[in-house]
């Protein structure tokens, strides 16, 4: 067990240490970095005043070097727009991300594995297809799309819910649908596939044929066994999360991560930009490993292929 | 079951209404649209739905909605349609590579893959645009890479296991030279695999395109992307609801559409599949 984490916590630092490796290269690939970073409208012996004092005018692998020892400090420098410590301000957004995320994760998962679980053991009836027929419609309406139409309906017109920003309950209540929407649907479809998929095997109908309650059955059988490629569909789609996060808090002006990346991107802020990917990374990566760490719970079969 | 294939048929014969309205609407824009998509009429700005000549109201430059929602259709099919082609060649490329030939290069590809897949891909193109710059071209670059790795790990895995098929190892006993077990023993196996993703992540790029633009990268205005339309559709929520909702119908229609169609294609080529 301990080998397997030592081995997995290596994999997710290689993961980061490749994702900030692209993304460094990537921005100076493409171009002088010093004009990514600087406003369109300043003069050339300010450039080449910057390039001196960011350092750009350096070989390229003693650049890739200082920016490696920052990050694995945790400096990625200052933000061009903020002035201020790039790796604070994105430490600083993150827990109204993770809050919405929560959030958003709670509705989701509370709205389509009961959808889910009912359209398998009811299957074939109107109970199935309107909650299947929900979740091939859900899963093609677009988020941000669905985010300007109950802007239109909740605040424009009716006036019950303010258009965004983060403040009292009813600040979450749009922004956590919008989110939740980016996964509800597949995650109904595939409780009900995998409720299926147990309901036909032989453990259920062994317990069936001792004559157990329907509920019981259902309960205690069937939805631990079914529960094992949900948790790996929910820890697959954090990363969906994630990155619904940064259309949702665009849309809802959520002061998250996810904006904040969004508008590090529209203004070439890429201290910021590489700070967000590290966090981002890090966090997707460990979330993943807890869903594996879940699996030796939900499936005993698991724990010894982890073991060995 | 009969109810259920019947349901199947339903949906998928739904599916192709709708995908075939969305070509229909990409390809004849030029015949079916009122009016030039890029110019408007500025004394006729703002007009809602059902004013005469424009049925579904104008823009605040007074560009016909309806107008610029049929030539949406050709931006979102083109985009999505050459960034399948370009992940389904480079992916199902490199998956059909290291499935064969294994070794240490199979093993980089995946860790490379995995590494990929360890970032949300909306917001990989999205970084991806950003740094290689807007545009049409851009941004089906951007989606290209951030999206071949679902078939290059699909097709690997297929290789994996078709490569020990008894019709192969014939072939191999038999001499028949690599490059043709390749590609004239393995690929057509491989080939329903990769339509059912090249379907399944069809609607993925088509909705993520229009996200990206949403955002203020990817395409641009004037040109008419649903996703550029919704964005600008922002500022005049309040006054003019058809802005927002009209861009926004036409993509969800056609993403139901093409999930629909490749729903179905999975049930009838492979209905075991999962991505």
């Amino acid at each position: 067990m301990r080998a397997y984490l030592v081995s997995r916590l290596a994999q997710t630092a290689l993961v980061v240490f490749l994702s900030l490796t692209a993304v460094f290269f990537l921005v100076r690939l493409t171009g002088d970095p010093v004009l990514l970073f600087l406003p369109m409208d300043i003069q050339a012996k300010d450039v080449n005043e910057f390039r001196q004092r960011l350092g750009f005018n350096d070989p390229l692998p003693v650049q890739y070097g200082r920016f490696l020892s920052g990050a694995a400090r945790g400096d990625f420098g200052e933000s061009l727009r903020y002035r201020r410590d790039a790796m604070r301000l994105v430490l600083e957004r993150l827990p109204a991300t993770l809050e919405l995320g929560l959030a958003a994760l709670l509705l989701a998962f509370s709205i389509s594995i009961p959808i889910g679980i009912l359209s398998a053991t009811h299957r074939g009836t109107l109970v199935d297809y309107l909650g299947m027929g929900g979740a091939v419609l859900g899963q093609a309406i677009p988020g941000f799309w669905l985010g300007l139409m109950l802007i239109y309906f909740f605040s424009v017109r009716l006036h019950w819910l303010p258009t965004g920003g983060m403040g009292g309950p009813t600040h979450f209540v749009m922004p956590c649908i919008v989110l939740a929407s980016f996964y509800a649907a597949r995650m109904a479809r595939l409780t009900r596939s995998s409720v299926l998929d147990v309901l036909g095997a032989e453990f259920v109908l062994t317990a069936r044929a001792k004559g157990l309650a329907e509920r019981i059955v259902i309960v205690k059988h069937a939805l631990k066994n079914a529960a094992i490629p949900i948790v790996t569909l929910a820890g697959l789609e954090t990363g969906q999360l994630l990155g619904g996060a940064v259309i949702t808090e665009t849309i809802f002006a959520w002061p998250g991560l996810g904006r904040l990346t969004v508008q590090a991107l529209l203004n070439r802020d890429f201290p910021v930009v590489l700070a967000a990917v590290f966090v981002i990374s890090v966090t997707y990566t460990l979330i993943n490993l807890g869903v594996d760490l879940l699996y030796g719970w939900l499936d005993p079969r698991t724990r010894r292929e982890v073991a060995a | 079951m009969k109810a259920a294939a019947i349901r199947r048929n339903g949906l998928g014969l739904l599916g192709l209404v709708l995908a075939a309205a969305a070509v229909l609407a990409a390809l004849a824009a030029p015949i079916l649209a009122p009016h030039n998509p890029f110019i408007g009429d500025m004394t006729q700005g703002l007009r809602p739905p059902g004013t005469p000549g424009h049925p579904l109201g104008t823009d605040q430059l007074g560009r016909d909605t309806l107008s610029r929602v049929l030539y949406g259709a050709r931006v979102a099919l083109f985009i999505g349609l050459c960034t399948v082609l370009v992940t389904a060649i480079v992916g199902g490329l490199l998956g059909l590579l290291a499935g064969f030939f294994g070794g240490w290069s199979g093993q980089v590809l995946m860790r490379l893959c995995d590494v990929q897949l360890s970032f949300p891909f909306i917001l990989l193109a999205l970084t991806i645009n950003a740094i290689v710059g807007l545009g049409l071209r851009n941004i089906i670059i951007s989606l290209s890479a951030a999206g071949w790795v679902v078939y290059a790990r699909v097709v690997r895995g297929e290789v994996l296991s078709v490569k020990q098929r008894d019709f192969v190892q014939a072939a191999a006993a038999l001499g028949t030279s690599r490059a043709r077990i390749l590609f004239r023993h393995i690929l057509p196996n491989v080939a329903p695999s990769i339509i059912i993703v090249a379907s399944l992540q069809f609607s993925q790029f088509i909705v993520a395109e229009a996200a990206i633009s949403f955002l203020g990268f990817g395409v641009q205005p004037p040109t008419p992307a649903w996703g550029s339309m919704l964005s600008e559709s922002r500022d005049f929520l309040y006054v003019a609801w058809w802005l927002a909702a009209f861009p926004g119908a036409a993509l969800a229609l056609t993403a139901l559409g093409v999930n629909l169609v490749g729903d179905w294609l999975r049930d009838v080529l492979d209905p075991k599949f999962q991505v």
